[in-house]
């Protein structure tokens, strides 16, 4: 670190300006490197990926067929997990996430099927009705001063019945299709259910690269058609998240409104419209997932995204978010998604009994809090 | 109330006094008579304090004699009941802690100054964010901030290792000065520092007081909240005693004994006998 001595600045005292405290350690570029925020979820991705590299290669799991698999899988999660990532550094919960994915599902399959609303008319309903709710969230979280675990805990049960309720009275179902009728032709559904780059794949198989279908009426296209969009949206999401975050006066905020949110307000943050915003860009996520989802499906139904909230806050906090908020990371979340794609799939690839998938996870879950929080200690100088 | 042991010396005659030697003109900041009520219970019956630029007003009084309530009235949090405040000779009214820190009224309370788990540059800068445009994006400018803030350090006294570390790895004094370099560089001109000692070591309180004289010196009025009498009479020029809301008196440096100080905070009398039973060692 280069000494700086202004100019008009009055005359350093020793002791405090004078040599470098010789009780804190030089800390060298490697310890800096490592010592992150994301430091247990890197090493717990590395792990995964290790373990089902030896136990399951000869399974099809690492072809392109099967990377493809977990990689979807991964990015459902990190979309959701990087609304609960920025949320939860405001330092707020959403348990109200999977239920609003249901939600916006069920939503735009009773517009597009029962009223027979054009398909881009029904997803930006369904986005702008669920960054209302998200608002309201907030608005609720901020005005009353309740935690925002029973806020949302209610928004959970009444937009869970809400979209029963819904389902029901408009269809006499829970499970409405035919929405892939209605997306043909839209040109804003396959911004949700469509692939990119299919030519890219064409070209790898015409090159070997990767396999082609060998029989039946697909013969000889490549086995992958293209990326799907929504692992583009993640990729995207995480991006713009971390970016957010760290770069820019709005991240500042966010950390601050987290962190403490009176200290915040005394220096001029506003740290109520920064919360109900992070509510709304939880919404925002969940309703990417749903729409994707109802998009690839062709169909919507009324239990879709069960325990969501739950798995996209264990992606965060493997991430190395600190639960009480003002700390944490977008891409530290991502690998928490990865780590938790690549076992859900991967327990699958290996046929082990899949309810072990549950201790896995908890155990991993254990490992990389526990690195966590010892990171965190070193970073931040907490006792 | 305790017997008057110093010369009490009439308000307006001490701030007049004052500034002649610091500044022509009105002071910065001049509250008068201030009440404040909280239902039934009347936190403040009549305080008058007036601040010039360059000057350190230190605040005494006991747990309890209103130090705080006052500050609260003085930063914006709280409205006087009755009294006024004069900004400049000007009559104000300010409607938010926001408001009085735009007039130049900046407050640093002891545990609510700084974000731990944040960086020193996130706190220094936090709700200022210096930007700069990349394309169509608006960046946090970290190069900027980064500089700034080290620099601003260095001048109260405290070498960073990097201004990227978080503000839990600083000890209390550093925390406290992050605070004041932060409310001196976003041109405060009344500092009010709320017990800004009460939790620190001797070496801390040192760096600390070291840096008040230091603020004192660009120019910039300081309130000093504290009820160690060393302390005010370390870096203090004048002396405001607060008994059970009410002004008891202000003195200027030199005229009033460390003692003296001591039994108008406590009280008068009952302390003097007190001390005396305890042979002298409070």
């Amino acid at each position: 670190m280069s000494e700086v001595q202004t100019a008009g600045g009055p005359p350093v005292r020793p002791g405090a300006g004078g040599p470098p405290d010789e009780r804190i350690k030089q800390t060298s570029a490697l310890h800096k490197a490592f010592v992150r925020p994301e430091l247990g979820a890197m090493c717990g991705t590395i792990l995964v990926l290790v373990f089902f590299l030896m136990v399951a290669s000869d399974t099809g799991m690492f072809s392109a067929e099967g990377v493809m698999n977990w990689g979807t899988v991964a990015a459902q999660f990190m979309i959701i997990a990087v609304g609960a990532c920025l949320l939860m550094i405001a330092g707020e919960f959403d348990l109200s996430v999977g239920s609003m994915i249901g939600f916006s599902g069920i939503v735009i399959a009773v517009l597009a099927v029962e009223m027979q609303l054009p398909m881009w008319l029904c997803i930006v309903l369904a986005f702008a009705l669920a960054l209302s709710l998200g608002a309201l969230n907030g608005w609720l979280v901020v005005r009353t001063r309740l935690p925002s675990f029973i806020v949302t805990l209610a928004f959970l049960y009444i937009l869970r019945g809400l979209t029963i309720f819904l389902s029901i009275t408009m269809t006499r179902r829970t499970i409405i299709g035919g929405v892939n009728n209605s997306a043909e032709g839209d040109w804003l559904a396959p911004l949700f259910g469509g692939n990119i780059l299919g030519d890219l794949f064409v070209w790898l198989a015409d090159l070997g690269l990767i396999e082609t279908f060998t029989r039946g009426r697909r013969m000889g296209e490549p086995v992958i058609d293209g990326i799907p969009m929504i692992m583009v949206w993640a990729v995207v999401l995480v991006f713009v998240g971390h970016w957010v975050l760290t770069r820019t006066r709005y991240g500042n905020w966010i950390f601050a409104a987290g962190g403490d949110a009176q200290a915040a307000r005394y220096v001029g943050v506003p740290v109520d419209r920064v919360k109900i915003s992070m509510f709304m860009v939880t919404a925002f996520c969940a309703t990417v997932f749903a729409t994707c989802q109802v998009m690839e499906f062709g169909s919507a139904a009324a239990d879709r995204g069960v325990l969501k909230e739950f798995e996209a806050i264990i992606c965060v906090v493997i991430g190395g978010a600190l639960l009480t908020g003002g700390y944490g990371s977008v891409i530290g979340a991502a690998l928490g998604a990865l780590i938790f794609g690549i076992v859900q799939q991967g327990l699958f690839f290996t046929g082990v009994e899949s309810s072990l998938f549950r201790v896995f996870l908890g155990v991993i879950l254990l490992m990389a809090v526990i690195l966590n929080t010892y990171v965190r200690r070193m970073i931040t100088g907490e006792r | 109330m305790g017997t008057p042991i110093f010369e009490m010396r009439d308000v307006e005659v001490a701030s007049d006094a004052a500034e002649d030697d610091a500044t022509n003109g009105a002071p910065f900041i001049e509250m008068r008579g201030i009440e404040r009520h909280f239902g039934s219970v009347i936190a403040l019956a009549g305080v008058s304090l007036t601040v010039n630029p360059g000057e350190c007003h230190c605040l005494l009084g006991d747990n309890g004699a209103g130090k705080s309530t006052f500050i609260k009235v003085m930063s914006g949090v709280h409205r006087p009941t009755k009294g006024s405040i004069f900004l400049e000779g000007q009559p104000v009214t300010f409607q938010n802690p926001r408001h009085a820190m735009n007039a130049g009224i900046a407050t640093v309370y002891q545990d609510l100054a700084m974000i731990p788990l944040m960086s020193v540059t996130r706190n220094f800068w936090m709700g200022r964010e210096p930007e700069k445009r990349i394309g169509p994006f608006k960046v946090f400018d970290f190069k900027t901030a980064d500089r700034v803030a080290l620099t601003e350090m260095e001048r109260m006294g405290i070498r960073l290792r990097d201004p990227g570390q978080a503000v839990g790895t600083l000890s209390g004094g550093e925390r406290q000065s992050v605070a004041i370099a932060r409310a001196v560089y976003f041109g405060a001109r009344i500092l009010i520092l709320d017990e800004p000692t009460s939790a620190l070591g001797v070496r801390q309180t040192a760096n600390v007081l070291a840096t008040v004289k230091r603020v004192r010196e660009k120019g910039v009025g300081i309130v000093l909240i504290t009820h160690n009498v060393r302390h005010a009479l370390a870096v203090g020029d004048r002396f405001t005693v607060l008994n059970r809301g009410r002004t008891l008196g202000t003195a200027r440096r030199g005229e009033v004994k460390p003692d003296e100080l001591q039994d108008m905070m406590a009280g008068g009398q009952e302390m003097v006998d007190l001390e005396a039973s305890l042979g002298g060692t409070v």
